[in-house]
């Protein structure tokens, strides 16, 4: 018979070894950093595959960022009275450090770390990646490393293109909708620009993308018990990918900006 | 016996199933050794073991006097490269094209030139019997083809020990005897040392030197396929006869 406290304690084991195996594949992927300069192809095509698959879906809920913060934006100026010149500052800093870069990671997990896990569980359980091995081709070099590079190095790049498209969308529903000039838009986000906002921003898309890499790599290289895990793997990398961007961004957010 | 491969009491278990309980086993170089047993036996998990991808619980598994689960990782990689494996499922990259798939090993050892890939693969599709395959992807493939395209790519670094998985497994009888024919005549042609693990008595007798019967996690028989024929040992004669009743009792 199943008792709380055993079932606890098989949750907590397995807690620990899944954070654990997901740092030592962190510290393999790192040691095989070296051999970057002949994996170029490889993290090439990871990185087409990545900006491919995300480029359509961040366009558009990027362009709905933007506005439903210039929406929402608006609203609360009149609640409080404040002056609407300063819509498109509170509006391109709240885009700049914290719905680009979350929500475009939020988007990524989805399509991307669920694609990984997929495509390598896949692999796991059809031997592909014992072949690998079998013909002593280090399977973290060639599967794990490219996907966690080609994942840290794209977040960035598509965190600077959704900030480009939300803050459009912001634009647009402040000139048609709420009687903003987009002069008057354009010069609050000018004025209130700094590059340490860009910066951290950033730097929380690169933790992010890490994160998705190694979570999706982690939980498809795992998997197990044929397409049922390979099904659990793809759900896994999503919610721990989600909860972990979030968890992290808390963090990163109380490191870069000093209340 | 000059032994070439030795396992020696090698025991492992999955989820406290012991599979293996303690098997021994002795091979010398350019024998064809073929293992046979029921489904589930731990056939696959026992050649597994031979190239380091399953780690032993206990008991070791020497190549010619080393033991490999002692050798350095890079070591390990050499070991591999020596050792070809044909995989139940051919287990071939769906991402990757025939050529690609048969030169992986090639490429990725960073010894051969692009040129020298291609001819190598090509060499390698012609001695399987598919020539001018090399840009289709495995999913086009029938069965029988993905399984001679694996061999391919299993002999494409010339390993001095091949390794089946169930070769013949799923695939219709006189495909399945097409692949029989196929790992004779490579064995034949490259002097290779080789391991296959089937549950198909033809190709057993047709393939192997030597057969050994793997049951209830330890070696059964072990003796050529004459004697395997006649071997009197009433869990042999049940599985090579395929009879439902006897002292092999259902999963």
């Amino acid at each position: 018979m199943r008792t709380g406290v055993p079932v606890v304690g098989r949750r907590a084991i397995s807690f620990i070894s899944r954070v654990g195996s997901i740092f030592l594949l962190l510290g393999k992927s790192i040691y095989f950093f070296k051999a970057i300069p002949g994996s170029l192809r490889l993290i090439f095509e990871q990185c087409f595959m990545i900006g491919n698959k995300s480029v359509p879906l961040i366009s558009i809920t990027s362009i709905f960022i933007g506005a439903v913060a210039a929406w929402q934006a608006a609203y609360q100026f009149k609640f409080i009275g404040a002056p609407l010149r300063y819509l498109g500052a509170a509006v391109g800093k709240a885009i700049v450090i914290e719905l680009s870069p979350v929500l475009t990671a939020l988007v990524v997990a989805g399509r991307v770390g669920a694609g990984i896990a997929a495509e390598l569980g896949t692999m796991r359980v059809t031997e592909q990646i014992d072949a690998l091995d079998s013909m002593g081709i280090n399977p973290i070099r060639y599967l794990v490393m490219p996907r966690f590079f080609a994942s840290s190095f794209m977040l960035p790049l598509l965190t600077m293109f959704s900030i480009a498209i939300a803050i459009g969308g912001a634009l647009l529903v402040s000139v048609l909708f709420v009687d903003l000039s987009y002069e008057t838009f354009l010069s609050g986000i000018k004025d209130s620009f700094k590059m340490s906002d860009l910066f951290a921003g950033l730097v929380k898309a690169w933790v992010f993308g890490a994160i998705i890499g190694l979570v999706g790599c982690r939980e498809g290289f795992y998997a197990g018990g044929g397409a049922r895990g390979v099904g659990t793997a793809t759900t896994q990398a999503v919610v721990i990918s989600a909860v972990m961007v979030l968890i992290s961004d808390y963090i990163i957010a109380t490191i870069l900006f000093r209340v | 016996m000059d032994s070439y491969i030795k396992i020696d009491n090698l025991k492992k278990s999955f989820n406290e199933n012991d599979v293996l309980k303690g098997v021994t086993l002795e091979m010398k170089k350019n024998e064809s050794l073929v293992v046979i047993g029921r489904s589930g036996c731990g056939k696959s998990v026992l050649l597994k073991h031979l190239n380091g991808l399953i780690h032993p619980d206990d008991g070791s598994v020497f190549f010619e006097g080393r033991d490999i689960s002692e050798l350095k990782p890079k070591e390990l990689v050499g070991l591999r490269k020596n050792i070809g494996m044909l995989f139940q499922s051919a287990a071939l990259l769906d991402s990757l094209t025939v050529g690609e798939n048969v030169g992986l090993g090639l490429r990725e050892s960073r010894l051969y030139k692009d040129n020298e890939v291609i001819d190598i693969v090509e060499e390698k599709l012609k001695l399987v019997g598919l020539s001018g395959t090399s840009d289709i992807y495995p999913s086009e493939l029938s069965g029988g083809m993905r399984k001679r395209v694996g061999l391919a790519r299993a002999i494409a670094t010339e390993p001095e020990v091949l390794l089946y998985d169930e070769p013949t497994t799923g695939l219709d009888p006189i495909t399945a005897d097409m692949i029989n024919d196929l790992i004779l005549d490579l064995n034949e042609k490259l002097h290779v040392t080789s391991i296959a693990v089937t549950h198909d008595m033809k190709s057993a007798y047709k393939i192997g030197q030597r057969i050994v019967m793997l049951h209830d996690g330890k070696i059964e028989f072990d003796g050529d396929p004459q004697q395997v024929q006649n071997s009197g040992n009433e869990v042999v004669d049940q599985f090579i006869h395929g009879r439902a009743t006897g002292p092999i009792q259902p999963n």
